[in-house]
């Protein structure tokens, strides 16, 4: 008979095999191929939490709110361009293909930007007449793939956004999964029925930047130089990424973080390539200013973008607007929790499903298949997503108004302060309560 | 000798009703939107272009049925996303000749570099020279016929169409195609991932002899060609695959 002890230690989860990470080994040790998911990275990075603003009092004096105007508008591509984009908000939607999400939720962020004057954005996989229809303004995306890609889509379009990266995946191409590839989308991509489609991750037809810029000449030539070309890059060297993009002739740079959503690659992938967004907006505006070029050739934001607070704080590092996904997707409905039931059924929950490759999504969102796609109305995404939007510009607009001013792009590194050495070090803005930048000032 | 004020651009001579572009005195601006305000017009269907000297993006974005012909060597991407257009080139291309092309003819009575016809939807492509690296990667419907070589990695990712090679071709012939056709008459240095050769049926036989006498090339004999095409292996994710993805 054992003697029972009083003293015993509970048992402890380690934090370096903690549960997630033994999960997947036995995972991969079950199925011998890696993890593919959608959605960003799900680790803990330094993202805009750790930045805060610092409002006006006596130094500095704010505006009233509702009472004295504080601009949202902003143009894009007036560098080159005949025709820049106006925007009414300087948020926009991100750019996620027909294929990974349905023809009705595409329709749906159409509606939902136009309502609110911004624009949307095309795919990996063509455009769709739902979504040109539905959308006043719509950048067109040029990618590696070319899947769909035809002048006459080209010449629809009201910008042009050529892709040489995308922040969860920097290096990476895309990945549509047999499971929905369906008739429309395998004659889309002219691709055959059910395959796992890789898309490339280089363009096929140029290689360097000096390529790039007869590249993006040629698109000018073919749209008589009417609308702006965009060049987005995943955040990773960002500084010489963002120089080299100018150089080669871009309107306007987009630069995604590794908090950046993606609707399918390796989990492996999303979690270790790239930079944070925050780290990544610095880098882009120094290279802008040495040029010469902030403010001429305009920088979008995307990445982890939530809510306000986090488009105030892009705008206030540099940026002139930001682009939104995963928030988009979870405005219209993803993740939800009526849906619980379901995604318990799929071995998830609400708020953490991430098998959007799969085609099952319980919300009718990321699926090409019929029944679930009835699931979700258009009509109703697309009110929901303006009213999101809404909400984004008047919260951006009241930090602004706070710290006196009247332009959302009058915000600037000054009216920030970080609440962690490593963020105060990434946003190059000072520890709050010193004046300290790390890696700016000796210490 | 007029000058053509329809289209409204300087640039632009007419001798006979034959549309002329002197790029040593024009720029490819004025030629490209001279080319493209005939899509509406169409008040001159032919055109000469002179002195292109290499220039890149020539001839792009073309949209009604116009001939061109290109008297010199053409830089990157000549008669890209072409529409319906007839555009020859009387000199060698350099990379990207035809990319996207949709539908039409580019004929180049020299050789192009690398990625000839890339991603090309539609039209047929001829190259009476070699053409490099990548030759047809990614293309995704036009036909493309080579008298000479291609490069390495021809046909890299292509999804539909056919390439037909009357010389040899480089290493990786076919690297993870999809359904794409692809015909060569010498020797293949190595084909790529999931690129088989296949056995050459008569519809085969039938869709060389139609493709010889669309690119006008009437001395090739279609038996003396080998098919290759994809094993569709990796068409789906297996973990026996695992090397070769
Ligand atoms: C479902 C989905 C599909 C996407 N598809 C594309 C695409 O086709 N092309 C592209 O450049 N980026 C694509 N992205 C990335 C977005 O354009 C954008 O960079 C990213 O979503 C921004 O980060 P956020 O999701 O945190 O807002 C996709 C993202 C999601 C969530």
């Amino acid at each position: 008979m054992s003697e029972k002890r009083k003293y015993m230690t509970v048992p402890r989860e380690s934090a370096t095999f903690d549960r997630s990470t033994m999960s997947e080994i036995r995972r991969a040790a079950d199925t011998g191929i890696y993890d593919i998911r959608g959605a960003g990275a799900k680790r803990k990075l330094p993202h805009f939490d750790d930045l805060l603003f610092l409002g006006a009092s006596v130094s500095r004096y704010p505006l009233e709110g509702y009472r004295e105007k504080c601009n949202t508008s902003v143009t894009l591509g007036d560098r080159f361009a005949k025709k820049p984009i106006e925007l009414d908000i300087p948020i926009t939607i991100a750019g996620m293909s027909f294929g990974a999400l349905s023809a009705y939720a595409k329709e749906a962020l159409g509606r939902g930007a136009s309502a609110v004057g911004t624009s949307t954005t095309t795919g990996d996989g063509g455009m769709t007449e739902e979504e040109r229809g539905q959308s006043t303004k719509l950048v067109y995306q040029y990618l590696p793939s070319r899947y769909g890609m035809n002048p006459d889509d080209l010449r629809k379009a009201d910008a042009i956004e050529v892709v040489l990266g995308q922040g969860a995946k920097p290096g990476g191409g895309g990945m549509l999964l047999g499971q929905k590839i369906t008739d429309r989308v395998a004659k889309m991509r002219t691709l055959p029925k059910g395959v796992d489609q890789r898309s490339a991750c280089r363009h096929p037809d140029w290689t360097g930047p000096d390529d790039l810029e007869v590249k993006l000449r040629e698109l000018r030539e073919i749209t008589d130089w009417q609308v702006p070309i965009y060049i987005k890059v995943g955040a990773t060297r960002t500084y010489y990424d963002v120089k080299l993009a100018v150089k080669a002739g871009a309107d306007v740079i987009v630069v995604d973080g590794m908090q950046g959503g993606t609707a399918a690659t390796q989990d492996v992938f999303i979690e270790h390539v790239g930079i944070p967004t925050m780290a990544a907006i610095p880098q882009a505006v120094q290279a802008l200013q040495e040029m010469g070029m902030h403010r001429k050739v305009q920088l979008i934001v995307s990445g982890g973008i939530r809510n306000g607070a986090d488009v105030a704080k892009c705008m206030a590092l540099g940026a002139d607007a930001v682009a939104i996904g995963t928030a988009a997707m979870i405005a219209l409905g993803d993740n939800d929790p009526k849906w619980e039931e379901e995604y318990q059924k799929l071995g998830s929950t609400a708020g953490s499903y991430d098998d959007w490759h799969e085609g099952r999504d319980p919300a009718g969102i990321s699926t090409q298949d019929p029944e679930l796609m009835k699931r979700f109305d258009p009509v109703e995404g697309g009110r929901r997503l303006a009213n999101y939007l809404r909400v984004l510009t008047l919260e951006a607009q009241t930090l602004a108004r706070a710290c006196g001013k009247n332009d959302l792009r009058n915000l600037e590194p000054e009216d920030l302060v970080a609440l962690t050495v490593e963020s105060a070090a990434m946003a190059r803005v000072p520890l709050a309560g010193t004046s300290w930048v790390p890696g700016q000032h000796n210490f | 000798m007029t000058t053509n004020n329809l289209a409204e651009n300087t640039a632009v001579e007419t001798v006979a009703g034959v549309g002329t572009v002197d790029l040593a005195k024009s720029s490819v601006r004025s030629l490209n939107q001279a080319l493209h305000d005939q899509h509406d017009q169409m008040a001159i269907t032919q055109w000469e272009v002179l002195n292109p000297k290499g220039q890149h993006n020539l001839a792009v974005g073309l949209d009604a049925k116009l001939k061109v012909d290109i008297r010199g060597h053409a830089g990157y991407y000549c008669a890209g996303m072409n529409k319906e257009a007839e555009v020859t080139v009387h000199g060698n291309t350099g990379q990207g000749v035809a990319e996207n092309m949709m539908s039409g003819v580019v004929r180049i009575k020299g050789s192009a570099s690398s990625a000839a016809g890339a991603t090309a939807h539609g039209g047929l492509l001829v190259i009476e020279g070699d053409a490099g690296s990548r030759c047809g990667i990614s293309m995704k419907g036009a036909d493309i016929v080579v008298r000479g070589n291609v490069g390495h990695m021809s046909c890299f990712m292509a999804q539909a169409g056919t390439l037909v090679v009357c010389g040899d071709a480089g290493e990786a012939l076919g690297d993870s195609l999809y359904e794409v056709h692809i015909y060569v008459k010498g020797s293949v240095k190595s084909l790529g991932a999931d690129c088989i050769e296949k056995e050459m049926r008569p519809e085969h036989i039938e869709e060389l002899t139609e493709l010889f006498e669309r690119a006008g090339m009437d001395d090739q004999d279609p038996r003396d060609f080998k098919r290759y095409g994809s094993a569709r292996q990796l068409y789906n994710f297996k973990v026996d695959n695992a090397g070769a993805y």
